[in-house]
């Protein structure tokens, strides 16, 4: 079934495009081909091919000097996009003296994510839910919902963990009480040295360890 | 007469005028461009006038804004309230964002209806779908640049949906935040994806997009009992506009323009009285107590996760949704040919009215959140109650400060997660209540290690006597 020409060229009335090929040449590859067809008859098939090559040798270097200048520019327009900062380092950030935290408390604790990009502003200061559990130790959670990163809120009264996005809550432990999370609130390191509370907060919500 | 049409002709034959227009001036279907019908064509040159005011808007705002983790939010204060016209602008920016949503949604839907994505018009609609997506994708990353509370929360909500995306999630995720969390660099990268990558991304597809529609031309009303055959349906569709002779041009033109003219109208009229969206709080990630809100476009997803049954975690989160994006990209290739009319397409049907009636059920429910604790509730007086036993007011008072209130409402007063509790007393027995708040059940967290033996008796004291009591208004 051979189409009618196609409807860009009928309505710009063959001033824009070129005339479609003519179905009767029954060559699917273009004019080249078509030509090549044409001027090969009768001819020896390595003469024909010799000749699609001269006749188109421009055209492959044209061709290739332009890909060629595509991939050398593309690399690194697209590495530099795509660049992800080297997983950095998990720091230990102090966030207080021991004394500052009474016995079974649960408290926020703030520090400055010194990885961040020195103009991060408001983005650079984190935080993180710490407990005193006894003269010693001290277990911290991330403040991130391990559904989908929500900020979770401590409720001193309720004795639990509110997530404000989709009514995930978490008891005082980090164990899911109710909601969508099926996971525990992640844990952070904590350590005592020379009296200060220190906090190993690595960037945690998406890519984080998602203990299940 | 003729001095005025000198210089119109001599404009006319330098600029080439009539080839200009030369891709409108073709024959189109005569119910496209006439009688009721025409109106079902009107939709994507409202999509494309209120992109064309986003753009607009888009750069006031930008003559304004900082993209400055440390100046981003207080120039939008700045634009909001110092500059002329800036809280319109604002306004129309995100109204016209949100009728743009909405304008495509109903365009793809009007596609689907009639199922014009079928031969040969394939890539119109998976042209028009990628479009669909970068709208939300413009939509999100707006959200972002308003650096506010509600903006930086919704995206790291999205990037934890990404996080969750099999193999590729992790380097989706880190290349939304730029990052592994968000910071200086989630502003400034998701800045210039809003501003240059998106849009020209965008305005790339709109050119192949309306090609497409003037190279295989506007499609015609299906008739039942008349599939489409690709054999044939080139030919029949150019006898079929051949017949009629009815150019698109001018005539098809004028109940577009006048529907683009509306919405925009509508868009500036709404910024007017409307005004832009409120600022939530300025940014700040160890503001623990903050709820935010998403937009609205994003709302269904929220309601979805999180009224889904209980279990299927990864299936409600990602698969899904990602499913359904999927699907709709490649639908034309799975769904080619065939019959074009609603009535012989019932599975097609019945399936864009679920969907429909999904969106607009979630989007709905999530409006309304009621999943969210209310942290505001007050604790219910002695004149509320309408009594001085001391008993009962402490129970009350238990009742707000341990928490039950955030979920839970008596009198009207409190969250909507769990049941109110007004008649509860008529529901339950003491015994069944006292055990319910200490064991808990599905939603409701055990309160064993929680509450004292005296609280438990005072909350089913006041429990148990609250429906008695309550607001003398409301009698
Ligand atoms: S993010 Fe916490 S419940 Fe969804």
């Amino acid at each position: 079934m051979t189409s009618k020409p196609s409807m860009l060229y009928r309505i710009s009335g063959g001033r824009f495009g070129r005339p479609p090929a003519k179905p009767e040449t029954g060559c699917p590859g273009g004019c080249g081909c078509a030509r090549a067809v044409a001027g090969g008859s009768g001819i020896q098939q390595t003469t024909t091919r010799r000749n699609f090559l001269r006749r188109n040798f421009l055209g492959f270097v044209g061709v290739g000097m332009a890909g060629f200048a595509a991939t050398l520019a593309g690399i690194p327009i697209i590495g530099a996009l795509f660049s992800t900062p080297a997983r950095s380092e998990q720091i230990w950030h102090v966030v207080g003296e021991v004394d500052d935290f009474p016995v079974d408390e649960t408290v926020k604790v703030e520090f400055v994510d010194v990885e961040a990009v020195p103009w991060s502003g408001p983005a650079a200061r984190n935080a993180a839910w710490l407990r005193r559990t006894d003269e010693e130790s001290f277990i911290a959670f991330s403040v991130y919902c391990t559904h989908v990163g929500c900020p979770v809120s401590w409720r001193a009264g309720a004795s639990l963990f509110i997530c404000p996005c989709h009514g995930g809550v978490f008891d005082r432990e980090g164990e899911v009480v109710a909601g969508p999370p099926q996971s525990p609130l992640v844990r952070l390191d904590v350590r005592v040295q020379d009296g200060d509370v220190q906090i190993l907060a690595s960037p945690v919500p998406v890519t984080g360890e998602r203990p299940s | 007469m003729n001095q005025l049409r000198r210089p119109i002709e001599f404009v006319k034959d330098r600029l080439g005028f009539e080839t200009l227009i030369k891709p409108l001036d073709h024959n189109a279907p005569p119910e496209t461009t006439e009688g009721k019908s025409q109106w079902a064509y009107i939709f994507g040159f409202g999509i494309l006038f209120s992109f064309l005011l986003q753009i607009t808007t888009g750069i006031v705002l930008a003559t304004n804004y900082v993209p400055s983790p440390e100046s981003a939010y207080e120039s939008v204060e700045f634009i909001t309230y110092e500059v002329r016209f800036g809280d319109t602008i604002r306004a129309m920016h995100w109204i016209g964002a949100s009728a743009m949503v909405i304008l495509v949604l109903i365009h793809a839907m009007r596609v689907f209806l009639t199922a014009s994505y079928k031969y040969p018009r394939e890539f119109n609609w998976i042209s028009g779908v990628v479009l669909l997506y970068l709208t939300f994708g413009m939509a999100l990353s707006g959200q972002l640049l308003r650096w506010d509370q509600d903006g930086v929360w919704t995206v790291m909500v999205a990037a934890n949906f990404a996080g969750r995306v099999p193999f590729v999630g992790e380097h989706i995720a880190q290349f939304v935040l730029a990052g592994e969390t968000v910071s200086g660099s989630t502003l400034t990268q998701t800045y210039a994806l809003h501003v240059f990558i998106l849009p020209i991304a965008m305005v790339l597809l709109i050119g192949l997009h309306l090609f497409l529609v003037t190279y295989h031309g506007i499609s015609e009303l299906p008739k039942a009992g008349k599939p489409v055959n690709p054999e044939t349906y080139k030919q029949e569709y150019e006898e079929y506009v051949e017949k009629h002779q009815r150019p698109y041009w001018p005539q098809g033109i004028w109940n577009e323009l006048f529907f683009g003219g509306l919405v925009v109208t509508i868009i500036v009229s709404l910024a007017f009285f409307l005004g832009p969206r409120d600022l939530a709080a300025s940014p700040d990630l160890t503001d623990l107590d903050s709820q935010p809100q998403p937009d609205w476009f994003i709302v269904w997803y929220y309601a979805l996760i999180s009224i889904k049954p209980h279990g299927y975690e990864e299936v409600f989160l990602v698969y899904l949704p990602l499913g359904f994006f999927l699907f709709l990209l490649i639908l034309p290739l799975i769904a080619g040919k065939g019959e074009r009319h609603p009535s012989k397409r019932p599975f097609a049907i019945l399936g864009l009215s679920v969907v429909a009636g999904l969106f607009i059920m979630l989007t709905v429910v999530g409006l309304r959140a009621p999943w969210v604790p209310d942290y505001e509730t007050e604790p219910l007086q002695a004149e509320q109650l309408g009594t001085q036993d001391e008993r009962i007011l402490e129970g009350a008072r238990v009742f707000h400060e341990r928490g039950c209130q955030y979920c839970h409402q008596v009198h009207r007063e409190g969250g909507e997660w769990g049941p109110d509790l007004t008649e509860v007393s008529t529901r339950m027995g003491s015994e069944q209540i006292a055990v319910r708040i200490v064991q808990g059940i599905g939603n409701m967290p055990a309160y064993q290690d929680i509450l004292t033996t005296e609280e438990v008796d005072l909350l089913v004291e006041f429990l148990n006597e609250v429906d008695e009591l309550g607001p003398r208004a409301d009698e």
